[in-house]
Parts: C-alpha cells; sequence; structure tokens
C-alpha cells in the first residue's frame, strides 16, 4: 500500500495582486521502503512541494494522503503532530541547537512526543549509535564537523521512528567525503525498509536513489521524461 | 515543565549582561517596596515596643463634653451623668479582650497642694483597689493602700518617683505629711514601674508621646477622695486589655457602654464617654509618614511597570532572534502551546529572579539605612512573598505578546529565515 500519495496537488501563493502557481497539478505515489530523489533547479517549486509532502503547508487544492488518512482542513496543531509522529526532517542547515548535546538535540522530538525523560534519554542514545556517533553524546554542534552535525540530525529525524525520511538538500552544506557517508547512512536506512524522500540539485547526490523525479516550473516528470523538457509558458 | 525551567536558566545565564539589564526595573521596583515596606513595619514594631515596655496597654476612658475631655479642676460637677457603680465595672470587665478595670479620679493640675512650703506641680489621682495593678505599678518603699485605708477613710497617699525628685528633694517620703486642699495627708510608700523602661526614642514627636516629663503624681484612696475635692465627681476608667491588637476595639465597646449607661438623656446632652489610648495617638502620627510612604510604593509601583515593558522588549528581540530554533521546533512536532509556555516559562523565570534579587537588595538596603539613620527596620515575610510572586505575574503578563508572536510563527517562514 502507498504510504504517501498525492492527487492533483495545486499550490498558489500571492505574489503582489497576481496569485502565482507554484505546483501545477502534482501527482506523486511513494511506496513503503522507497527511496526517491526529487531535482530541480531555484525555483522550480522543489521546496514547496517538500513543504507539503512535511505538512509544514497545506496545499490550495487537492488531496494529499498520507498512510491511508487524508490530511485535508487538519488545524496547526494536528499538522505538529503528525510531524512529529510520521515525518522525520533532515535540513540542508543541520538546524541544531546550539546550546544542547548531541543527545539532547537528538531526544528533542521525543520530548513534544510526551515521551518521558529516561526513555528519551535511551533512545537518543540508541539513534546516535545508529549513525556512528555513540562517542560524540555529549558534545555541543559547535564541537563537531559540518558531516556530524548532520548524521546529529539524521539521528534525530530517525529517533521517532517515522515513516518518511525528508531530506531537503542534505549534503548541500557539506564536502563531497562528508556527503558520501551521509549517503551511505541514507542507503543503510533504505535497505532497512525506510521511505526516503530526498530533495537536491546535484545528480551525483540524486542518483543515490533508487527513482528520480525532476520537477521544474511546478509540474513533476518522471526520469524518463527527459531532463531537457521544453516548459510551457503560462 | 522543569526542562523549560532548566532552558529559561540556561538562556539567561547565556546572556549575563542583556539578563541583568532587562531585570533591573524589576529589581529597583521590588527593592524599593522591600526597603519602604520594612521601614513602616520596623517603626510600627518600635511603637507597640515602646508601649507594651511602658506597660501601657492601658486604654483610658473619659467623659467628654463636645468632644473634648472634661476637666474637673476648671468644671462643676456635670449634670446628668451618673457615677459609675461596681456592677458597671464588672460589666466593663466582660468585654472581649478587658483583663482589669479600674475607677479613678483625677486631677491633671494639682492646686493647694504642698509638702512644707514646696508647691506640687504634679497629678493627683483618686484609685480604687485595681488601680496600681492595671497601670503595673509596684510598691518600692514603705507600704501600699490596704482594706481598712479604704474603709476607714484613712488621709493616706502613696507617690511616684518623680514626685519623690521634685517634691522631696529625693529623700524617702514615708511617713511624712502632704498638705492637699488644706488637708493632711500620710505618705505610706512610694510606687513605680513594675519594671524600668527606656523607650527608644527617635524624634520630638516620640518624645512627646513616650517621654515621661510629668513632674510626679501623689495617689490617694477614692473613698477619701471627697474631703480634699469634691463628692460626686464621675469616675474615669482604666482598662487593661489583653494585647495592643485588640486595644482600639475594647475601649470603644466600652466607651459606648457607658455612655449609654451613665448619660441620663444621651439625646439632649453633649456629654459623652470616649476611649483614648497611645496605640491610637502613635499611630495618628505614624499614618502621616504611612502616606508619604505609599505614594512612594506607587513610583515604585511605575518602575515595576517601565520593568515590565523592558521585559516584553527583550522578550520581543529574542523572538526574533531565535526564528530559526522555533520554526525546527515547529517543524519536529512542538504544538502552538509548547512554544507559547517556553517563551512565558522565560519571561516569568527572569523577572522572578529579577524579583528575588530586589528582595534580597531591598533587606541589604533596609539595614544600610537603619544602621545609618537609626531608623527601626522590620522584614515582612507576607511583603516578600507578595513581591516574587508579583514579580513572577509581570513576567506572564509582560511575556504574554512575545511568546503569542512566537507560537504562530510560521515554521516555513521561520525556517527559510535563518
Amino acid at each position: 500500500m502507498a504510504i504517501l500519495k498525492l492527487t492533483d496537488i495545486c499550490k498558489d501563493y500571492q505574489q503582489g495582486r497576481e496569485p502565482v502557481r507554484v505546483l501545477k497539478n502534482i501527482n506523486l505515489t511513494v511506496e513503503r521502503g522507497e527511496y526517491l530523489a526529487i531535482m530541480g533547479p531555484s525555483g522550480s517549486g522543489k521546496t514547496t512541494l517538500m513543504n507539503l509532502i512535511g505538512c509544514l503547508d497545506v496545499p490550495t487544492s487537492g488531496t494529499y494522503e498520507l498512510d491511508g488518512k487524508n490530511l485535508k482542513d487538519l488545524s496547526d496543531d494536528a499538522l505538529a503532530e503528525i510531524r512529529n509522529k510520521h515525518i522525520g526532517f533532515v535540513f540542508q542547515s543541520f538546524h541544531l541547537m546550539p546550546k544542547l548535546d548531541a543527545r539532547d538535540n537528538v531526544a528533542l522530538p521525543l520530548l513534544y512526543g510526551d515521551v518521558p525523560l529516561k526513555e528519551r534519554r535511551e533512545r537518543a542514545e540508541e539513534a546516535l549509535k545508529a549513525v556512528g556517533l555513540e562517542d560524540r553524546m555529549d558534545f555541543l554542534p559547535n564541537q563537531l564537523s559540518g558531516g556530524q552535525c548532520q548524521r546529529i540530525a539524521i539521528a534525530r529525524a530517525m529517533v521517532g521512528k517515522p515513516d518518511i525520511l525528508l531530506a531537503d538538500e542534505p549534503t548541500g552544506a557539506l564536502d563531497t567525503k562528508s556527503g558520501n557517508q551521509i549517503m551511505e547512512i541514507f542507503r543503510k536506512l533504505s535497505d532497512e525498509g525506510m521511505t526516503i524522500i530526498m530533495i537536491t540539485h546535484e545528480p551525483a547526490i540524486a542518483a543515490c536513489a533508487d527513482k528520480i523525479y525532476h520537477i521544474l516550473d511546478g509540474e513533476l516528470r518522471t526520469e524518463d521524461t527527459g531532463k531537457e523538457a521544453a516548459h510551457e509558458e503560462d | 515543565m522543569i526542562e523549560n525551567i532548566r532552558l529559561a536558566f540556561q538562556g539567561i545565564w547565556g546572556h549575563k549582561l542583556r539578563s541583568v539589564l532587562t531585570m533591573l526595573g524589576i529589581i529597583i521596583g521590588i527593592a524599593a517596596i522591600i526597603t519602604i515596606v520594612s521601614t513602616i513595619k520596623g517603626t510600627n514594631e518600635q511603637i507597640k515596643e515602646n508601649l507594651i515596655g511602658a506597660g501601657n496597654n492601658v486604654v483610658t476612658v473619659q467623659l467628654n463634653q463636645g468632644g473634648y475631655p472634661y476637666d474637673m479642676t476648671w468644671n462643676g460637677i456635670p449634670q446628668g451623668v451618673r457615677l459609675i457603680t461596681e456592677d458597671t465595672r464588672r460589666e466593663l470587665e466582660q468585654i472581649d479582650g478587658v483583663e482589669q478595670v479600674s475607677l479613678y479620679h483625677a486631677r491633671n493640675y494639682a492646686d493647694s497642694v504642698y509638702y512644707l512650703n514646696t508647691q506640687f506641680n504634679g497629678e493627683v489621682f483618686g484609685i480604687d483597689e485595681n488601680y496600681l495593678e492595671v497601670y503595673g505599678l509596684q510598691v518600692k518603699s514603705g507600704r501600699g493602700f490596704t482594706e481598712a485605708d479604704y474603709t476607714d477613710f484613712r488621709k493616706v497617699a502613696l507617690v511616684d518617683g518623680n514626685t519623690v525628685t521634685n517634691l522631696f528633694g529625693g529623700d524617702s517620703p514615708v511617713g511624712k505629711c502632704v498638705e492637699i486642699k488644706g488637708d493632711v495627708f500620710t505618705v505610706v510608700g512610694v510606687v513605680a514601674l513594675s519594671e524600668e523602661f527606656a523607650p527608644t526614642i527617635h524624634s520630638i514627636n516620640d518624645y512627646w508621646l513616650y517621654a515621661d516629663r510629668s513632674s510626679g503624681a501623689i495617689y490617694l484612696p477614692d473613698a477619701v477622695w471627697p474631703t480634699a475635692y469634691r463628692f460626686d465627681e464621675p469616675q474615669n476608667v482604666a482598662i487593661k486589655v489583653a494585647n495592643t491588637d485588640v486595644m482600639a476595639s475594647a475601649g470603644q465597646e466600652a466607651a459606648e457602654r457607658l455612655t449609654e449607661k451613665q448619660i441620663i438623656s444621651p439625646d439632649s446632652s453633649d456629654f459623652d464617654y470616649r476611649s483614648q489610648d497611645m496605640l491610637e495617638q502613635a499611630q495618628q502620627l505614624q499614618s502621616m509618614s504611612e502616606s508619604t510612604n505609599m505614594q512612594l510604593i506607587w513610583i515604585a509601583g511605575i518602575s515595576l511597570l517601565v520593568g515590565g515593558i523592558g521585559v516584553m522588549n527583550i522578550m520581543l528581540v529574542s523572538v526574533t532572534e531565535r526564528t530559526g530554533e522555533i520554526g525546527l521546533k515547529k517543524a519536529i512536532g512542538a504544538k502552538k502551546k509548547r512554544i507559547l509556555l517556553q517563551f512565558l516559562t522565560e519571561a516569568a523565570v527572569l523577572t522572578s529572579l529579577g524579583g528575588i534579587i530586589g528582595v534580597v537588595s531591598g533587606i541589604g538596603l533596609a539595614q544600610l539605612i537603619s544602621a545609618m539613620m537609626q531608623i527601626p527596620v522590620a522584614i515582612d515575610v507576607t511583603a516578600i512573598l507578595i513581591s516574587v510572586v508579583f514579580s513572577t505575574l509581570i513576567g506572564v503578563v509582560f511575556g504574554l505578546l512575545p511568546a503569542t508572536q512566537a507560537a504562530n510563527l510560521n515554521p516555513i517562514e521561520a525556517l527559510r529565515r535563518d
């Protein structure tokens, strides 16, 4: 069964007086355990798509089903709970809390899921072990390298055992070697059955995924539709 | 919640200078209030201590005419005022908080009282058997009055220490004779307060209130009072109460009962009984300085308001600064309430800390003032608790706007801005 199903999703933004349609009739079905990359140049709407998938934003029209549940007309708090339980975020710039050590950073989503302190600690340590940072638990983010920070961010995304791992340019701020390490972790997670959606503009990174989608001017195409597809003026 | 408080402390510690500057308004306001309240309380306690120390939890109830005490020295026997009977005296003893009641006659300005050829300028009292005990007077030499003195109408007298000094030149007066209104009385004893007590005097007002400036007192048994003065003078009443807290109420009730019972046709007469105690006088003095202090408290309150606005300002800056943090927390599933609570806690912890520092510096300041200006201070625990609670409240109230702003941030915007 599909973990995620987008049907005719459109998203408009008000820019000046004219509404601008950023996403045009997106249809996307992701099966559980799939590992896919969405590529596109800046301004193509890929971040908007990621925000929609991550329940940070709501579509103007169309339906979004997550794990068979229609997410239409949910309150901000209900969306927050879905983000907390079902989605793990990895950002380009890590977004770690500078004053919290690695363990507490990883445990943060569990705090908002009302998990008791002891269990939070244990699960955070487990998640850190999974990304190979068991000897860095008490370190603050500014004592760690970019690659290590991103691995903490991945541990944080995984600690709540989400349905989908959503990564926005996960290697954008990293050197090639660290980037490759991150891709290895993603591969391992995928092999373990995690559903991963990764947004990137680097072909080399996208190539790590099993399936590549391209987004251009708000329209989504699979790889076979061709990278140089002509775009229509609206 | 504990997590929030811990994080709030971390945040405050991380911005030490900023936090201290933010708290300054609160610190100054609370410190000022604590100092003022401590001084007021200190002065009040001093008054009570002086009164109790002087054995003076005594209320006097006197006959008044047209609102002024009726003085027998210059006035005749008042018409339409009964003498107070022993039954009425016992009735007064039943009033709540009353321990003992004494009836006495008085001349505040003695005339025609001599020892040899020295004139006496003090007061003369005609007293019953309870008087000495009510005022806490003890016989220091010679003897007190016996029952026989009363029943046999003996012309005997007691004197106090000031009389010994002023009239007898310091010699022992026991056995000597004084002339009162042409009649001869034999001094049988000397009385004084059971405990020597020196009141604490800081101001001229204190002096007038507490200092013993009488030229002396001579006491006669009330049975022989008419020998020297007149028959049928209405008595004054002295009431000893259990403690200073019930002084005013007991005095008032006694005065009302006496007015009702003793004055025939109270409607047409301008006579009534009124109570007067030293505590009341002292508090009248005190209330003047208290009204000045109230104004100071208002000014301190404004400082708290300004402090609160300062906190709001800094919290707004802090929300803007931490947009990224808020965005991420919302992205990973923090609900609005959580974010709201986090910022409210931070504001409340900040102002509570300010309040506590304010209390500590207020106490310090009060002690300093006490040491430098000889003003008594007493720390008021209630005032401290109220101050701390109030400063916490300031944080919650003025933190509400910034916290709401943080809670309503759009996570997409918040994440993009970082």
